[in-house]
């Protein structure tokens, strides 16, 4: 009986063991017939290679540890504009797909099929290599909002420019721990009391006026640099000032965005339509407006059924956010798995730190949404 | 209970199978790339995904260019047949990878010969098939006629994973002007790139720039600009740790070069055999043992010569009758003012 | 005649709501109308964004003159019911008219009216529209990529065979029907590889050698699809199993081993084993790469199908396993007969969810040089000869995915609703 127990389990380590044996012996052995070490040191080495898109202060002097940041970086900023805008598209669609209104509803339903059936990497091409190409180029663009430029170089937004610009960070930093609190207080006082403040326009109101007090008091004061345009030679132009945003990441959220809200909208509604009709008619039959019935009944519930499926439809938004390596934006995969492991030649460590990091994204995110679900969770009582 | 016992055998079997394979290939001969070549029967040669007149496949997917047909040289001397050779199109990042884990046997794919690469990581670069040097493209339209009229913002296409990324920060840096470099995994999307207006300057090696105008919608709109900012000696680069068979790729090579050197075409080859210069007659396997020492018969030269043909038909045929480089420049003999010079077979 | 209340619409004077209604709405869509493709702009006297906002307030005007309660009209009624509840309801249908109205004629014109497709060469291509002289000319090669053209009958031949012993399947005689799990899981596997070995590969029975590097197009996304999901299945099965396993060492390395694969992104699975996994090999040992790439999706896949079985078997009550295990079954017979049966009966959508995923996921092999599809359009659109027509190609690439996902997530829908009510 114990026999039947271990045997198994002996087998499968045994088997785990064997083939990991199997491949870094071969490893070993082919690295050093062809005289190639392994090792983490080259990190520290200089890069010499320039980024086009960085957050953080970068160029070819620093570290191949500051280009895996700068990759890693531009890897999260795409993954968290994609998934803020999607779980807003995602959102929309979905609660149209329900709408009564036979137009809404069928533009809802023919946006999904259409673009849930087409692979995501022919719609980041579409997107980059045939829509964003046929944008005018810098000198024929017009005037967007009065402010911005959309040029086939990319978009060229103003600038922000701030003084004292740490007082504003601390005065929206206060403003959160007072909506903070008084959201709590506000709970508290609806479940001891049953009073309802009107708690989003409050919060609104708090998260406005407090930073906008620092203009008045704090001496903060905010300009916009507008881009202008510059001649680089006779017929080349670009645009200067203003804060120039890629087309490679334009086209990459672009595709993100639309392919994956079409996944959240069908999450969302059979989150919704999950919720039992009875509740629908309960809520109304005591007097509660549609609005309400839709905020303080059904999507608290329908949310524990929308957001373990959406977990995953954020961490496939995060991994094909790799696909960034097809067109030119300098993510992960094409900075540090690409450049930095062609300059070095250090395939194997680039590649395991690249896996790692992404499955570290993967498991950071999955914990979060779980303690997330968790705490929406309805707790018996 | 037996069932168990079953499972445990047959698994050890399989282990011990894996381990004999294991020591087998490890007492193998001298060279086991061309013990494994000539096993399979076809050379696995890295190319690049597309470079009209160094490595670019037709749409019936033959392979042509002077890349391919250092390829070929060693197909003809290993194999007998020049056509038995496995293309493996490699992007630029991929290569040396695929070079060191032994996805292919040769890299032919206009790779700079530079220290760090030939000492760092596990390559060995046999020779130079093709000197050149990183140069610039622009819209004539521009106005541009030199480097010294680039201002700073200016945006600049190329490949990751290339010297080109490297030199283009040090002639920026070095001329204080501020750049976006705009890098892509592909050549045909740089080149689609530049050509839609997303940058203003196309950097590459000269020959690339020259070759891949061929493949703009309206090719006679841009200019490669004279200068020329590095020095680029494009290569066959082969694996480290086999000695052997760096020395044929070598030697595969340096053949095509000398033989034009002593006016020995695939046309003429067979009356070279009766010549009375030895080092001609050398050439074509009809004096002296070169090969044994690569384990090749002696008719290997003779098959480079009579199959590929030598280094300045295949420069006419892939590059200046292409019309990409018409002018051979530094690529011409050291006899006749360029610097093609290799050492003797002898 | 009652009293007009034009702000109330009401039954007694349908016919002036009716009219005035109708008046609205055409004026709204021709003053839009005019303005998008004739570029004239009746209401142009009125100061610049009024006028832009125009037809919109046209529009909702004439909806709200018709929003009759109980009109006695049953198409209004409906019309109402559907379209026109609120005027929140009214501004968006009316929008999304207009953007029908604004974006189906172009499209229209571009695909069909100004689109070329007589000829063979670039300069056929005259109209404004698509060009699909260039997908013409391209076919062959988006269908089987680099294969030689006329060898092309053995990929077709290969295809209409396996395709024939996919549907025999219906046609078993009663007294086989046990068997077909057998047929469709082991002995249709092996013919389809014995195939495309033979038949697609070539190089034995007078047949010429056709290297995988020269595979490609469509045929080889078909050819890398059904490997995979006839691969991934079993080993998710297994995976799923382990997951489930009370043995630690099997159920932990079976987590760890799906916890990676659904962590890490396929281009990066991909990238190892095309152009590094040699190097885990022994020194000359050669596996071809499109074999590789398959093993990579396969091992990439399963993990995703192993996560979508588990749901499957945790949904099963216990009563199940008990009963089973009651009348004297071993782990693999209650597996085999009694859990694994009702369990991926549960999960069929679940997994036809994840083959729609795997099949979207092939383009990606192009990343590392295996040109399928969108591979070949990559290839395409840089020749030289054919520049400026990339949106045809994708295009073109769009429409076939999207027939053959589409199509599958229906059938996937319908066999979800029939196993809904057969429990």
């Amino acid at each position: 009986m114990k026999l039947k127990k271990i045997l198994p389990q002996f087998l499968t380590l045994l088997f785990i063991v064997l083939i990991f044996g199997f491949f870094t012996m071969n490893a070993q052995e082919n690295m050093d017939t062809r005289g190639i070490e392994f090792g983490f040191g080259f990190l520290k080495q200089e890069a010499s290679f320039d980024i086009q898109f960085s957050l953080i202060d970068y160029d070819g002097s620093k570290s191949y540890a500051r280009a895996y940041l700068v990759g890693l970086l531009n890897t999260l900023l795409v993954s968290a504009i994609g998934i803020i805008l999607c779980t807003i598209l995602g959102v929309v669609i979905g609660v149209a797909r329900l709408s009564p209104n036979y137009l809404i509803n069928r533009t809802a339903s023919v946006y999904i099929e259409f673009f849930r059936n087409i692979p995501l990497l022919l719609q980041i091409f579409f997107w980059y290599f045939a829509a964003l190409r046929a944008l005018p180029m810098p000198e024929d663009a017009s005037l967007l909002l009065g402010t911005s430029y959309m040029t086939i170089k990319g978009l060229y937004t103003p600038a922000p420019i701030w003084n004292n610009f740490d007082v504003f960070l601390i005065s929206l930093i206060i403003s959160l721990i007072l909506i903070f609190f008084f959201n709590r207080y506000a709970k508290r006082k609806q479940e001891e009391a049953g009073i309802q403040y009107p708690k989003f326009l409050i919060s609104l109101g708090i998260f406005l006026i407090i930073p906008a007090l620092t203009f008045i008091f704090g001496g903060v004061d905010l300009q916009w640099s507008f881009p202008e345009l510059k001649q680089l030679a006779k017929t080349s132009f670009t645009y200067e000032g203003g804060v120039g945003i890629p087309p490679e990441l334009i086209a990459l959220t672009l595709a993100l965005t639309l392919y994956t809200a079409t996944f959240i909208a069908e999450n969302v509604r059979a989150g919704i339509q999950g919720i039992g009709k009875g509740q629908k008619e309960a809520a109304a039959s005591i007097g509660l407006t549609p609005g309400q019935v839709l905020k303080l009944v059904i999507m608290p519930q329908a949310l524990r059924i929308i957001i373990p499926p959406t977990t995953n439809q954020y961490l496939n938004l995060t991994k094909n956010s790799s696909l960034a390596a097809a067109i030119a934006y300098p993510d992960l995969v094409l900075v540090f798995a690409g450049t930095a492991m062609m300059q070095t030649g250090r395939a194997i460590e680039i590649v395991a730190i690249t896996m790692a990091t992404y499955l570290t994204i993967s498991l950071s995110i999955s914990l979060f949404m779980n303690w997330y679900n968790k705490s929406i969770a309805i707790k018996e009582k | 209970m037996f069932k168990y016992l079953k499972q445990l055998t047959s698994l050890v079997a399989m282990v011990a199978v894996l381990f004999t394979f294991t020591t087998e290939t490890m007492a193998a001969k001298k060279s086991k790339t061309l013990k494994n070549t000539q096993k399979k029967g076809f050379v696995r040669c890295g190319v690049s995904q597309g470079l009209p007149g160094f490595s670019n496949a037709d749409a019936a997917g033959n392979w042509t260019g002077v890349d391919v047909d250092v390829c070929r040289a060693v197909a003809a001397a290993v194999l007998g047949d020049a056509s038995k050779v496995k293309y493996t199109p490699l992007s630029a990042k991929e290569r040396f990878t695929a070079l060191t884990s032994g996805e292919i046997d040769i890299l032919s794919r206009n790779t700079t010969w530079t220290l760090s690469r030939d000492a760092d990581i596990g390559l060995t670069f046999v020779g130079v098939n093709f000197y050149d040097g990183q140069g610039f493209m622009v819209r004539k339209s521009s106005g541009i006629t030199s480097t010294s009229q680039f201002k700073n913002g200016i945006s600049a296409c190329t490949n990751i994973g290339t010297t080109t990324e490297l030199n283009m920060r040090d002639f920026f840096n070095s001329k204080g002007i501020s750049y976006t470099p705009v890098a892509f995994e592909k050549a045909d999307e740089v080149v689609a790139a530049y050509d839609a207006g997303r940058c203003d300057t196309y950097t590459t090696d000269k020959s690339g720039l020259a070759a891949q105008r061929t493949k703009m919608s309206n090719p006679d709109e841009h200019i490669v600009l004279p200068e020329t900012i590095s020095k680029e000696p494009l290569g066959p680069v082969v694996r480290q740790g086999d000695s052997v068979w760096e020395d044929i790729v070598r030697w595969s090579l340096n053949t095509m070069i000398e033989a034009e050197e002593y006016g020995i075409t695939s046309g003429n080859a067979d009356m070279m055999k009766t010549s009375d210069n030895p080092a001609i007659k050398r050439l074509v396997g009809a004096e002296g043992e070169m090969g044994a020492a690569f384990g090749l018969d002696n008719d290997w030269n003779y098959r480079i010569i009579t199959q590929v043909g030598n280094y300045g038909e295949s420069y006419k045929r892939n590059i200046a009758d292409t019309g990409i480089l018409p002018d051979r420049g530094p690529n011409e003999l050291w006899t006749k003012g360029g610097i093609l010079y290799v050492p003797p077979s002898r | 005649m009652s009293k007009v209340n034009l702000l109330k619409p009401n039954k007694e004077n349908i016919n002036l709501f009716l009219g005035l209604g109708v008046l609205f709405f055409t004026l709204g869509i021709l003053d839009f109308y005019l303005n998008n493709f004739y570029e004239k702009n009746i209401t142009g006297f009125l100061p610049g964004f009024i006028s832009f906002f125009t037809p919109l307030i046209f529009g909702m005007i004439g909806l709200h003159f018709v929003r009759i309660e109980f009109s006695g009209i049953k198409k209004l009624d409906e019309l109402n019911k559907n379209i026109n509840t609120s005027n929140f309801n009214a501004a968006l249908s009316f929008c999304i008219i207009l953007l029908l109205i604004f974006s189906i004629p172009p499209l229209l014109n571009w695909f069909i009216f100004d689109a070329n497709i007589a000829g063979d060469t670039k300069e056929a291509c005259t109209g404004g529209g698509a060009c699909w002289v260039y997908i013409k000319v391209w076919f062959n090669r988006f269908m089987y990529g680099m294969y030689p053209n006329a060898e092309q009958w053995r990929v077709n031949a290969t295809f209409i065979i396996v395709l024939v012993l996919m549907g025999l399947g219906y046609f078993f005689p009663l007294r086989f029907k046990k068997y077909l799990t057998l047929y469709y899981v082991i002995f249709l596997p092996i013919i389809s590889f014995l195939l495309i070995y033979y038949l697609i590969s070539g190089g034995e029975f007078g047949l010429e050698w056709v290297e995988t590097g020269a595979w490609g197009g469509l045929s080889l996304t078909f050819i890398v699809s059904f490997f995979s999901l006839i691969f991934c299945f079993p080993i998710g099965m297994m995976l799923a199993l382990g997951r489930r396993s009370d043995l630690p060492v099997v159920k932990y390395s079976s987590l760890t081993f799906i916890e990676f694969w659904r962590g890490v992104p396929l281009i990066t699975v991909l990238f190892m084993s095309a152009v590094m996994f040699p190097m885990f090999l022994p020194d000359g040992t050669y596996v071809d790469k499109l074999i590789r790439v398959i093993a990579a999706i396969v091992l990439f896949e399963a993990a995703y199908t192993a996560e979508v079985i588990r749901g499957g078997l945790q949904a099963l009550p216990r009563g199940q396993y008990d009963a089973a295990k009651s009348l004297g079954m071993g782990y693999w017979r209650l597996h085999l007969l009694v859990i694994l049966p009702q369990a991926l009966k549960l999960v069929i959508p679940g997994i036809a969810n994840t083959f729609l995923a795997l099949v979207k996921d092939t383009p990606l092999i192009f990343v590392v040089g295996l040109l399928e599809l969108a591979g070949m359009l990559g290839l395409a659109k840089t020749n030289p000869k054919w520049l400026g027509f990339s949106m045809e190609g994708y295009v073109f690439a769009g429409i076939i995915f999207w027939i053959i996902c589409y199509s599958m997530s229906k059938y996937s829908y319908n066999l979800e609703l029939k196993y809904k009510t057969d429990r």
